[in-house]
């Protein structure tokens, strides 16, 4: 199936990598047939939608300067209508999770995409983020931030180049632009709600009859 | 004047003196102490770094001891000590004497298991407080641990276990709460925008007034130095890029020049003069995005723009030359990876006047406003002692009135054939403020234009890189090589055991000091001024991490 209607303005369709990915995505979409009015209410939606994500200030090392440097004026992600750096999760859409993730991070960002609101995003960017990178072999460090958190876009480099993290940017604009708003997909959720709550709760327990 | 031999027979008679890089005594764990004072009255005030060691049989501690003072600012002085105790390792602390000791020996304990007699604080500083084993042991297996799914609960981080000893030798350990129950303490960081990095900090408040900062280390701890163990010489270069990765050229440069002296490989002057030129680079471009997000930080988003704008000319003659932008990768043992580019020279010589006119512009734009002003000036007051007691070396330390620049103290690479000036402020009143820190970063980028344009203008035609033998073996021995990086005295050490490995790896982190400081600096201030002293500090938390 063709993709339809994708434009990113200033770069062609067939510019991109993964479209296939994309296609794939759109196929799964459509199983069930599309609503004519909703559908064309979603190409509108998702034309505001992709042009005014804003994501949070985010940053653990060194893809963090190069994300500054996005942000300022040679690369500028304002261009995009990204520009607006949030500092609460509450108000952010999409976390670029820029630098290595450790053990003793992991359950803050595992904590910060759960207070961010749906529909969320995030793009990990640098070798780090993606896999481990050179920290593979550290004892201390998450081997991927896929471990914790779904990833819609991977942008790899150590650390990734401005511009390849504005290619990232555009293939989660073009992701946006494809959803279907009224069905969103559910995101898979890796650690159980509950499982946390209990044992966080049994923590509490134990620190209360100690004293 | 007392040369460092006579010093160290008078504080510890009959203890024989070592010559190796430097004069190296080996102490009983009882002794240390003692010797250690001796030595601060003798001048040796500055605890350069603490690195902890395990032996095999036995786990030890080195002691890397300098000077603040003029007469011995460029001699290093050496203590070890160890115990053959694996299972209950006990040392004595020396962080009544020097400030920088309690976060060294904290370090240790939780890399070692050492734990210090008498400090106040045995609490583990990087690693999760339910971290099974330590990591840093040659026998330890840390694949035990899982990645955890819980943050570590509050009651973890106050709960402060100590240990010391009477008299007659008996030991005990008590645990104390870190805050009192009817202090209200506030959360800052992790994720904050204004911490620079991952830093947590729990600052306890009176109304808006800071009573005590309590900063909890880790976030991006990835264990660079463990790593190193298992890795060739070559292949540690890129990771000292990214500990410290606003000067990752000069931390680079720092490793190549400690394997170069360790192996004796002879670098060609032209490699060393461009080395140079890029240190310099490095550190215009740190003190630029320093300024810029100090700047911003107070609420002046045009600053930082400006301060990165400009920066990007650096990052395009890095990648012209090198191919990186941030990390160049761009000095190999024995030189450079490849010959300049025939744009460099020029580049650089544009870019010198434009930078000069740049900077004329940022103090109408910002140094001359009088609210920036009022809001810098006098507050966070750091007097010469506490700097050289906290070991807060660099600019930080330089506007407070502490020569401590490397690049003049012990000059490398071509340092000592240029005429440059240390930049210092307050050398009569001995004590600095925010807006000195502040004011000190951009003197030091006029200082840098100076020192560039002497180096390009003379660069010389001897090749860019010497033969060095595909496996590099450094002979059994220890290594430490000190350079400047733009936020202090970025130390490697190596130990070798002949190996084309080595046994032990340390990097000084000069910004963990600077984190150190924040308490003292802080203390009786507004909360608001908390993050324009630690904008003024510049700190880069992996760095301090590791």
């Amino acid at each position: 199936m063709e993709v339809k209607n994708l434009r990113v303005k200033s770069m062609k369709n067939e510019d991109f990598n993964n479209n296939d990915y994309l296609e794939k995505y759109v196929e799964e979409l459509h199983k069930g047939g599309v609503n004519v009015a909703i559908g064309v209410l979603d190409d509108v939606i998702n034309w505001g939608r992709s042009h005014s994500v804003w994501p949070l200030t985010f940053a653990t090392s060194c893809c963090g300067i190069e994300f500054m440097c996005v942000g300022a004026a040679r690369a500028d992600f304002a261009r995009f209508g990204w520009e607006v750096t949030r500092n609460s999760p509450r108000q952010a859409d999409v976390i670029f999770v820029a630098g290595t993730i450790v053990y003793k991070m992991a359950p803050v960002l595992k904590r910060l995409y759960d207070q961010m609101a749906e529909p969320k995003y995030v793009i990990a960017i640098g070798g780090c983020a993606i896999s481990g990178g050179p920290f593979k072999d550290s004892y201390n460090v998450v081997q991927g931030v896929d471990k914790i958190i779904p990833v819609d876009v991977y942008v790899p480099g150590c650390p990734s180049r401005p511009n390849a993290m504005l290619y990232g940017m555009m293939q989660m604009e073009r992701k946006i632009k494809l959803e279907s708003f009224f069905k969103l997909p559910k995101k898979p959720i890796i650690t159980k709600e509950e499982e946390i709550r209990a044992q966080i709760d049994e923590e509490s327990k134990d620190v209360k009859t100690s004293k | 004047m007392k040369t460092i031999k006579d010093i160290i027979s008078a504080v510890a008679p009959g203890v024989a003196i070592e010559e190796a890089q430097y004069p190296t005594v080996t102490l009983d764990p009882d002794k240390v102490r003692g010797v250690a004072a001796k030595l601060k009255e003798e001048g040796f005030d500055y605890l350069i770094s603490l690195t902890g060691m395990d032996y095999g049989d036995k786990l030890g501690v080195i002691y890397h001891l300098s000077s603040s003072a003029n007469e011995h600012k460029q001699d290093v002085i050496v203590l070890k000590t160890s115990t053959a105790d694996r299972e209950n390792p006990l040392l004595y602390t020396v962080c009544d004497l020097f400030k920088s000791a309690d976060l060294y020996e904290r370090e240790v304990f939780d890399f070692f298991g050492i734990r210090f007699i008498n400090h106040p604080d045995m609490r583990r500083i990087f690693l999760r407080s339910d971290w099974k084993g330590f990591p840093f042991r040659k026998d330890d297996d840390p694949s035990v641990n899982a990645v955890p799914c819980t943050n570590v609960t509050p009651s973890d981080l106050e709960n402060v276990p100590s240990i010391t000893i009477d008299s007659d030798g008996n030991v005990t350990e008590k645990d104390k709460m870190l805050f009192g129950n009817n202090e209200y303490v506030v959360n800052f960081g992790p994720q904050h925008p204004a911490t620079h990095g991952v830093l947590h900090l729990r600052v306890s408040l009176d109304g808006e007034i800071v009573k005590k900062i309590d900063p909890n280390f880790g976030y991006i701890h990835r264990g660079i130095e463990k790593m190193s163990e298992k890795l060739t010489y070559p292949q540690i270069l890129p990771y000292t890029e990214r500990l410290d990765y606003l000067s990752g050229s000069i931390n680079r440069h720092a490793m190549c020049m400690c394997v170069e002296k360790a192996a004796g490989f002879e670098v060609p002057q032209r490699a060393q003069y461009v080395r140079c030129i890029l240190d310099e680079l490095t550190r215009i471009a740190s003190h630029l995005l320093g300024w810029g997000c100090m700047c911003m930080d107070m609420g002046a988003i045009t600053a930082f723009i400006y301060g990165m704008r400009d920066r990007e000319h650096i990052m395009d003659i890095f990648e012209e030359s090198a191919g990186g932008r941030l990390m160049t990768g761009y000095s190999v043992i024995g030189g450079l990876a490849q010959d300049v580019h025939p744009n460099f020279v020029n580049r650089v010589k544009e870019f010198i006047p434009y930078m000069r006119k740049m900077l004329k512009e940022y103090h109408i734009l910002f140094t001359g406003n009088p609210i920036a002003a009022n809001r810098m000036h006098g507050i966070g007051w750091l007097t010469k002692e506490e700097a050289v007691a906290l070991g807060t070396t660099g600019p930080t330390g330089r506007a407070s009135g502490w020569s401590c620049d490397v690049r003049k103290i012990a000059p490398y690479a071509a340092y000592d054939k240029i005429k440059f000036n240390e930049i210092l402020r307050n050398t009569d009143t001995l004590k600095g403020d925010t807006f000195d820190r502040y004011y000190i970063r951009l003197d030091e980028v006029l200082e840098s234009l100076n020192i560039i344009e002497q180096l390009v203008n003379n660069l010389p035609d001897d090749g860019f890189r010497a033969k060095v033998p595909p496996i590099i073996k450094l002979p059994a021995g220890e290594y430490h090589q000190r350079v400047e990086n733009a936020r202090g005295d970025f130390d490697v050490f190596i130990s070798s055991d002949g190996n084309k490995n080595p046994y032990r790896v340390k990097f000084r982190s000069p910004c963990m000091t600077l984190i150190s400081a924040l308490d003292p600096l802080c203390r009786n201030e507004k909360i608001a001024d908390l993050i324009m002293i630690g904008g003024s500090l510049d700190y880069v938390i992996p760095c301090a991490d590791r």
